[in-house]
């Protein structure tokens, strides 16, 4: 993209953007720990992420005033105020997703203290956790370059992942009716798989306002192949 | 939202076709075409020197002041080509009427500022000119700062007022159309939203044409804009289109100060 005529305008647009990025990257680095604390049944990290949680927070309340400040002061239009808008939406998709596995982390927590866990299926979280957090560090590499095409096949990987989510709740079904003593323990690896699919959907969320800062296009509610068609 | 389509499928006041404008040897226009619709807001916008002013004031022949200016194309208001050089000039000034970039009230009361114009066009008596002024002044928004004091020079009041006086002088003879020039560029803040707030009640009985320099007030005032660059029609379009997703990346360029 051309430059501002007010090269100060571009270092603030460029500084709340790597904001953005870095935010992204922590939430990234908190979703592997929650995955890595519930493969590990670790207590200790588990209790790391839902510290960090609050950096996740305060960043985001720092991105949104710089977000402010920069729509008070330079009243930016077309791509500018498209892009300022996707920050936004980004940013309060990222904080989620962060919230996300801060409840992986505490559910974590609670099945230890259960001490069902190793009878559990949890392992097998693992393919749709690592799927989610690829998906969001893809979102994120998209989000950096603007980049439409990825953007696209994020929308459609984010499918796979909701697959996974429900093949697994059909296997939690199977355990718990061998074992109703798993119950408790299996619910709380359901809002685990839960957990993860809303991050798969806040990475497919992020990559939806990618289309919207480069084609102008609002695309949220609106299917793969009207997207497709839109984007051309 | 759902006024857009109404917007779009308004009727044309002016229709500009072919338009080619020369000041001696240069070309101050190229090839402009444009539709301006009934009871909306038009903005043209653009660097100096890109011709917004000049397509302004073909729009009423003020360029016939100068030697050495002409236009070639056409100019449709109301059916008839009004660049025909048999069309009556104070005629069509009175129908598309102007406003300046600096206040230029006349040397004389605030009644006679507002009752001089209609004079020249329609014999009142004095209580039908009485109300007229009043009218054109309540229209203006300025009539409670100048009600008790009708007979004081129009010199007397401040720039905005002078301002918006002049807006009244413009609409007292009644025109479909109102040509303004950069009508805020001299005015403060305060000034410059009162002007913008009567442009905004003034579309719902004139057609407004707005130059300005100002992009966000383009943005705040207008339905339709128009970006020029060099004597030639950019991009043409709905407000809001525009300003969120230019289809031009010259007009991208502008409005979001990339234009280098």
């Amino acid at each position: 993209m051309e430059k501002h005529i007010s090269s100060q305008f571009d270092v603030e647009l460029t500084g709340v953007s790597s904001r953005v990025l870095e935010l992204g990257g922590l939430v990234e680095s908190q979703i592997r720990n929650a995955v890595y604390a519930l493969s590990q049944f670790s207590l200790e990290v588990a209790e790391q992420v839902i510290a960090t949680e609050a950096q996740v927070n305060a960043m985001e309340v720092e991105i949104d005033r710089d977000l402010s400040s920069i729509i008070a002061r330079r009243q930016p239009t077309a791509i500018d105020l498209r892009l300022l808008i996707a920050i936004s939406k980004t940013t309060a998709n990222l904080e989620r997703a962060g919230d996300e596995s801060e409840k992986i982390a505490r559910m974590v927590k609670a099945i230890v203290a259960s001490g069902s866990a190793r009878s559990l299926p949890a392992s097998e979280l693992r393919v749709a956790a690592d799927l989610a957090s690829g998906l969001l560090r893809k979102a994120l590499d998209a989000f950096a370059r603007l980049d439409v095409t990825a953007a696209i096949s994020i929308l459609k990987e984010d499918d796979l992942i909701d697959a996974e989510f429900d093949g697994f709740v059909r296997k939690l079904v199977t355990y718990m009716m061998e074992d109703p003593r798993t119950i408790s323990a299996s619910l709380d690896l359901l809002f685990i798989a839960k957990a993860i699919e809303r991050i798969g959907d806040h990475s497919k969320n992020i990559a939806e306002f990618i289309i919207y800062v480069v084609k102008g296009a609002d695309v949220r509610h609106t299917s793969l192949s009207e997207i497709e068609s839109v984007v051309k | 939202m759902n006024t857009k389509p109404l917007l779009a499928e308004a009727k044309n006041v002016l229709e500009i076709r072919n338009l080619n404008f020369y000041y001696g040897a240069f070309q101050g226009l190229k090839n402009v075409n444009l539709d301006i619709k009934a009871n909306t807001v038009t903005a043209f916008i653009g660097p100096s020197g890109c011709g917004k002013s000049t397509l302004l004031r073909t729009l009423n022949r003020m360029y016939d002041l100068y030697p050495g200016q002409r236009a070639e194309g056409e100019i449709n208001f109301n059916g008839e080509n009004i660049l025909n050089p048999k069309q009556d000039l104070n005629l069509l000034r009175s129908r598309i009427g102007m406003v300046f970039q600096k206040p230029t009230p006349f040397p004389m009361s605030i009644y006679d500022n507002i009752a001089f114009g209609v004079r020249l066009y329609e014999n009142l008596s004095s209580s039908d000119m009485d109300d007229r002024v009043e009218w054109a002044l309540q229209k203006a928004a300025i009539w409670n700062e100048v009600k008790s004091k009708l007979n004081q020079s129009g010199l007397s009041l401040s720039g905005g007022q002078q301002q918006r006086l002049c807006i009244a002088r413009g609409i007292a003879v009644k025109p479909s159309v109102l040509l303004l020039d950069e009508p805020t560029s001299a005015l403060d803040p305060i000034s410059t939203g009162k002007v913008e707030e009567l442009v905004h009640t003034l579309k719902s009985e004139y057609t407004v044409v707005i130059v300005t320099h100002n992009m966000q007030q383009a943005a705040r005032v207008s339905d339709f804009t128009a970006y020029m660059y060099l004597g030639e029609l950019i991009e043409y379009g709905q407000t809001e289109a525009i300003f969120m997703k230019p289809t031009r990346q010259e007009t991208e360029d502008y409005i979001t100060g990339r234009f280098g």
